[in-house]
């Protein structure tokens, strides 16, 4: 599923922030853990998720940490700051309203979807 | 075997991947690093799940994703990187910055010593306001000399070049100082203004540090000499904000600065900042774009057309130009401007590259100064037994005569290339060739002009 880029940008943040709530990790297993949640659904260019690490980092919502891995290379870890909870913390409030609207209004579109139970923008022509 | 074979060729795949991300402004060396752990680690899984060495790198690199939207990526979350800063060097690896601070320390070493070398004639009573004459006359060998060094240092000269590179200072300081020039006179004042012309062709050879001989090293003191000049201006108007503000503040409470500007700070700064300019050149020259080439773009067309309209008045007016004093000066000044548009646009050309319509621009801007020149000197060739040969008049038409064959025949060169019939690098050897025939003149005006006319 194509997911649109402005959706993938919103979503970064608090799937990152939460990723990291769970434990320090880096970037290859962060993506892991986003391809193992989504079931493959979310598909992020791998790259992509850096520039979001490092604008994290600059917000101070995580630290980052050079350390050498059990692969002998130099891997940067990063951990979530208590200031990166709080922002977790209002991201998901956030998301949840934006959640419950969504689900209200799906519920009382009857709209058949492709698949049920799959969100899917069924009103628009192609989509 | 054939493992091995494939480990060196992956090693080789990532270096050279390695290498475009290092070429990104907006990536730095740790963001490469920390993405080249990323792709190491994703080969690995792939080549687990039974992918061949070259195919996991292939899927992985594909996977890290178009490195020029990665780059966009980075550059709008680290937007300072995409303007180089200035003084703070890298932090990249400890040598380098080692060695730069070694020459910050040099630099500023030596522009102190400058400003002290300065204040010297004036323990012995050689005052500012009454000997200007003799600041005048000695002005380049009071920083000249040490930027030579300093180049000398840097460039560790062997010890045949250093040996001789102090001769013509002390031959130019033997000969301006014992010449009875009269103060005030003509002699004097050509000697102020072309003795550093003639002297900076040795700075130059101790900035080329063993490649004058090559195009190279000459193309590279003139790309460093624009951009000596451009940063010098900049200093220059740094320091006159600075002392317009001291001079305000010292104002309130009543003490006047202006002796001390006079006798310390204008002397002193000036000097000193002609080395500590040459080594922000040299400190930035791969850091920040360079500006003369920039300017010239932006120039060369205004210029060109600026003498293209002064053509087609004189053309329409039928006016002849109205021969003072200064008319040859001022278009010497012309020639030399026309000519700095063309050496910066030439010092930052891409010889291989083929003619563009800006090569165009700079063709005509040549041609129509080379006319303007031309009308000039046939009418004051007219005139010259009238107004007689002075030492100015002649140091000027001799000048005049030096860039207009310069020019004349860069214009060949030029047109040639346009046509197709000769290479750019004919244009920019004939360019570095010529640079010591400015310096011949300028030594001749020096040495021989006081003598033959009898000193005034």
């Amino acid at each position: 599923m194509v997911i649109n880029k402005d959706l993938m940008a919103a979503s970064s943040t608090p799937i990152v922030l939460a990723i990291l709530a769970e434990g320090d990790s880096y970037g290859y297993a962060i993506l892991k853990r986003v391809r193992e949640l989504s079931g493959g659904r979310l598909e992020w260019t791998d790259g992509m998720l850096y520039p979001v690490l490092h604008r994290l980092e600059r917000l101070g919502h995580v630290e980052a940490r050079w350390e050498v891995g059990d692969s002998g290379r130099r891997r940067k870890y990063y951990r979530i700051t208590p200031r990166g909870r709080a922002q977790l913390a209002d991201e998901r409030r956030q998301w949840q309203a934006v959640d419950a609207t969504l689900r209200g209004i799906w519920q009382a579109l009857v709209v058949p979807g492709p698949a049920a139970g799959r969100v899917s923008a069924a009103p628009l022509p192609g989509g | 075997m054939t493992a091995a074979g494939h480990a060196v060729s992956l090693e080789e795949q990532i270096e050279l991947w390695r290498s475009y991300l290092r070429r990104r402004q907006a990536i730095h060396s740790v963001d490469a690093a920390e993405l080249e752990d990323h792709l190491r680690e994703q080969i690995a899984v792939l080549a687990a799940a039974g992918l061949a060495a070259d195919e996991a790198f292939l899927v992985a690199v594909k996977r890290i994703g178009d490195l020029d939207a990665l780059s966009r990526e980075f550059a709008r979350e680290h937007s300072e990187r995409l303007w180089k800063q200035l003084v703070v060097p890298s932090a990249e690896t400890g040598e380098p910055q080692a060695a730069a601070r070694r020459d910050a320390i040099a630099a500023f070493c030596l522009a102190t010593l400058a400003a002290v070398i300065i204040k010297v004639p004036a323990l012995f009573g050689t005052d500012f306001g009454a000997d200007a004459g003799f600041y005048a006359r000695n002005l380049s060998l009071f920083v000249l000399p040490l930027l030579t060094g300093y180049f000398a240092w840097k460039r560790r000269l062997d010890a045949d070049t250093v040996r001789w590179l102090p001769v013509p200072f002390v031959a130019a300081a033997v000969l301006v100082n014992a010449y009875p020039l009269a103060p005030g006179g003509y002699s004097e004042a050509l000697t102020a203004l072309h003795l550093p012309i003639a002297l900076w062709l040795v700075v130059g050879v101790a900035y080329a540090g063993g490649r004058w001989s090559e195009v190279g090293g000459r193309m590279d003191f003139i790309r460093f000499s624009g951009e000596l000049f451009i940063y010098y201006v900049l200093i220059a108007l740094g320091g006159g904000v600075l002392t317009g503000f001291m001079a305000m503040i010292f104002q309130s409470i009543g003490i006047d600065i202006e002796p001390f500007f006079e006798e310390w700070l204008l002397p002193c700064g000036a000097v000193g900042a002609v080395v500590i300019a040459s080594w922000l050149v040299e400190a930035k020259q791969s850091v920040i774009e360079n500006m003369a080439p920039v300017l010239t773009r932006l120039f060369s067309p205004l210029f060109a057309a600026v003498l293209l309209t002064f053509l087609g008045a004189l053309l329409l007016t039928g006016r002849g130009i109205d021969i003072e004093r200064n008319v040859l000066i001022a278009f010497d000044l012309l020639l030399v401007v026309v000519l700095g548009l063309l050496l910066y646009s030439i010092s930052a050309r891409d010889p291989r590259s083929p003619p563009g319509v800006f090569d165009l621009v700079q063709v005509v801007l040549v041609a129509s100064a080379l006319l303007a020149d031309a009308v000039a000197l046939s009418a004051i060739a007219a005139r010259i037994t009238e107004f007689g040969f002075s030492p100015n008049r002649v140091a000027a038409l001799g000048e005049n005569v030096i860039l207009l064959v310069n020019l004349a025949w860069s214009a060949v060169l030029y047109v040639r290339f346009l046509r197709g019939r000769g290479s750019f690098t004919s244009l920019e050897r004939w360019q570095t060739d010529y640079l010591p025939v400015y310096a011949a003149w300028a030594a001749i005006v020096v040495i021989v002009f006081p003598p033959v006319f009898g000193y005034v």
